[in-house]
């Protein structure tokens, strides 16, 4: 496994330098406020890249950075090998889906798609075939003539969509692209957007909070804390290998397990815990001195429980049904450990239904697999 | 039977509204009614010096609506020509206070959030004093032996006194002086709330700063202009204290008629048609403007 993660890094490596858009060592300070913290990623073409992270983490400021909004206080900006550190925003071949999508609101449907068209002095007839074209993508030709004010929140979004597609950007920016939606339409809306895009051909970033809309959309994702990127890498990759706490607590749930590491080889290592009864054992190596302090992460759809005592001598710990809450097509138990840890566990509905399931005040038996957990060194 | 009494007892509501409309009706329509009967009277000498409009003689009862003043107006040119001279007078201050005011706003509503109150309250610093003594500071600074002068004289940009006292300059330097504030503050209004990611999203799709404010900006405070400029022009038609302290005889203004009919010739039935036309006068944009409100409010509505 640690060979497999190697193999994945590797290559992100080795495209330093021949990114379709390269943010290369970025510092931003607003004031003392460091915003930005050397951030440096490369972005393929046609990728939909999204930058994923609480407020405050300084992935808007990236965003703006990017947009020409604001200027970096140090670093570089690529896109398509231009630099564009002294490009005014209205110089770029960027352009943006804002967060409250920013139509204007005097003019129709037709004349804000065709906005940044008449801008560049684009011939009349030209600028309604392509204005046409683009409220086709999004179908969104009927309602020309509208004025904002009279479109749905999702409609909106579309036209936003079509005015920013329309000058065939080389990079598109979503500001939060579904903040403004109501929950129900957020997931098919997810997909349509992606249809869009896919259909264009334009490389994107997106930013947002929402860890699922991020593994939704996109084809590669940074988590970002602090002004300093995390970890980069696809969703699964990001999900199933988290390179630290921060990344596994905040994509997704996960249950973490402080200790140390007692044997460590190139297949596997074993970390002892305080507290629980049996040793850890993980299949991967890590690069780290015996003896360093780790976490194990262990995501809750790994957790088994049992009545009987798991077979394996390691992974294991006893504890009592603290909380069941049925979501459906899983249950979310809560155990609690001997020294008052709580463990989280999806139990599949598939299990529930067989009857086998152990229920309130139970005690139980939580066990995982030896490649269910994740050594966490930073 | 409870209900019905209930129903016409004075609720909230009604009091909250009935409160101002009771004045309004006291203290404007009643005594615009009473000039409006004025108008159609005739002029005698004693008190008061004008006819009623209604006898009752021989068991007779009648009205008796003299309609010669108004007659007077349309006839004679020189109020014709004084009506015209009051709306270019109106007009020309209300654009200047526009050119002046728009900048004054945009920037007062782009400045820092900490700020802004200390600037308008700058603007409105002027009403603490007396409109009065400020027009008449103004003489002060105008007339041929005045600041202005002296200071431009001693410059050297110029060798004699600008005669600007007693000539229409002097009338649009105290109207757009005077009515200024009432420009800058619905403009202001509207220009600090706007949303400025809208002049974001104009330059992101490549319209460069003067072209955004030309598209974005100015549109969207098209409300702003309007209504301070009939903040403006509505005053200024019928204003009579600045043309008479800094406008000269030949300067025209409604507001002068008015007085000379009413002090100087005790002609109450003219000063009152002459009010009456100029109300009907200042109805016309009004009444557009108040068109064009409820035409905007339908349209955020639908």
């Amino acid at each position: 496994m640690n060979v497999q993660i190697q193999e994945r890094s590797a290559p992100a490596a080795g495209r330093q330098g021949k990114g379709f858009v390269q943010v290369i060592d970025v510092v931003k300070k607003f004031g003392d406020a460091v915003a930005l913290n050397h951030v440096s990623l490369t972005i393929e073409k046609n990728e939909l890249f999204a930058l994923l992270g609480s407020s405050g983490c300084g992935k808007s400021t990236l965003l703006r950075i990017l947009a020409g909004f604001e200027t970096a206080t140090e670093g570089k900006i690529l896109i398509d090998g231009e630099d564009l550190a002294r490009v005014p925003p209205y110089h770029r071949p960027v352009n943006m889906m804002f967060q409250s999508y920013a139509l204007f609101p005097h003019m129709t449907v037709e004349r804000n798609v065709g906005f940044g068209l008449r801008q560049e002095g684009v011939p009349k007839n030209e600028i309604a075939e392509r204005v046409n074209e683009a409220l086709d993508l999004v179908q969104m030709r009927r309602f020309a003539q509208r004025k904002p004010h009279q479109l749905s929140g999702g409609q909106q979004q579309r036209v936003a969509l079509a005015r920013s597609l329309v000058k065939r950007p080389k990079l598109l920016l979503l500001d939060e692209p579904m903040s403004a939606l109501d929950k129900k339409i957020r997931q098919q809306t997810q997909f349509e957007l992606m249809n869009i895009l896919n259909k264009v051909g334009v490389t994107c970033v997106m930013v947002t909070h929402d860890q699922e809309e991020a593994m939704t959309m996109a084809d590669r994702l940074a988590v970002m804390s602090e002004g300093e990127v995390v970890q980069i890498g696809g969703p699964t990759e990001v999900y199933e290998y988290p390179n630290s706490r921060f990344s596994a607590e905040f994509i997704g749930s996960t249950n973490l397990f402080d200790g140390v590491v007692v044997e460590d080889e190139p297949d596997h290592v074993y970390v002892e815990a305080p507290g629980l009864p049996a040793r850890l054992y993980i299949n991967h190596g890590i690069t780290g001195p015996l003896g360093m302090n780790v976490s194990v992460s262990v995501r809750p759809e790994r957790v088994l429980l049992s009545r009987a005592k798991p077979q394996q001598p390691y992974n294991w710990v006893q504890g009592a049904v603290k909380d069941v809450a049925y979501m459906g097509s899983y249950a979310l138990y809560r155990v609690e450990l001997g020294n008052g840890r709580m463990v989280t566990a999806n139990v599949a509905g598939l299990v529930l239904s067989q009857g086998e399931a152990p229920s309130y005040g139970d005690e139980v038996f939580v066990s995982w697999s030896e490649s269910s957990g994740v050594v966490l060194t930073k | 039977m409870k209900t019905l009494i209930l129903r016409w007892l004075p609720n909230g509501r009604r009091t909250v509204i009935g409160i101002p409309f009771t004045f309004l009706l006291l203290f404007f329509l009643v005594p615009f009614i009473l000039v409006v009967t004025i108008s159609f009277s005739q002029q005698q000498l004693g008190v008061p010096p004008y006819t009623p409009l209604t006898t009752l003689k021989d068991d007779v009862y009648s009205i008796a609506l003299n309609i010669g003043h108004y007659k007077f107006l349309l006839q004679d040119d020189l109020y014709f020509a004084t009506y015209i001279s009051s709306l270019q007078i109106a007009l020309v201050s209300t654009l200047l206070c526009l050119l002046i005011g728009f900048p004054i706003a945009y920037y007062i509503a782009r400045a820092s959030e900490s700020v802004r109150g200390t600037l308008m309250m700058m603007v409105m610093l002027p009403f603490w004093t007396s409109f009065l003594i400020r027009v008449y500071a103004w003489i002060g600074i105008l007339k041929n032996d005045g600041f202005l002068n002296q200071f431009l004289m001693w410059l050297g940009l110029i060798s004699a006194p600008l005669r600007i006292y007693h000539t229409n300059w002097g009338v649009y330097i105290g109207m757009v002086y005077s009515y200024l504030p009432f420009m800058i503050m619905p403009l202001y209004a509207h220009l600090v709330k706007m949303d400025l990611t809208l002049l974001e999203a104009a330059y992101d799709l490549g319209s460069k700063p003067w072209r955004a404010f030309i598209e974005v900006t100015l549109p969207l405070s098209k409300n702003g202009i309007i209504a301070g400029s009939l903040l403006v022009f509505i005053p200024a038609v019928g204003e009579y204290v600045i043309p008479e302290l800094l406008g000269g005889s030949d300067t025209l203004m409604i507001g002068r008629v008015m007085w000379d009919e009413f002090f100087n010739n005790v002609d109450w039935p003219m000063a009152s048609a002459v009010t009456c036309a100029m109300v009907l006068l200042l109805l016309v944009p009004m009444a557009l403007f108040q068109h064009y409100q409820t035409k905007v409010l339908e349209e955020s509505k639908r």
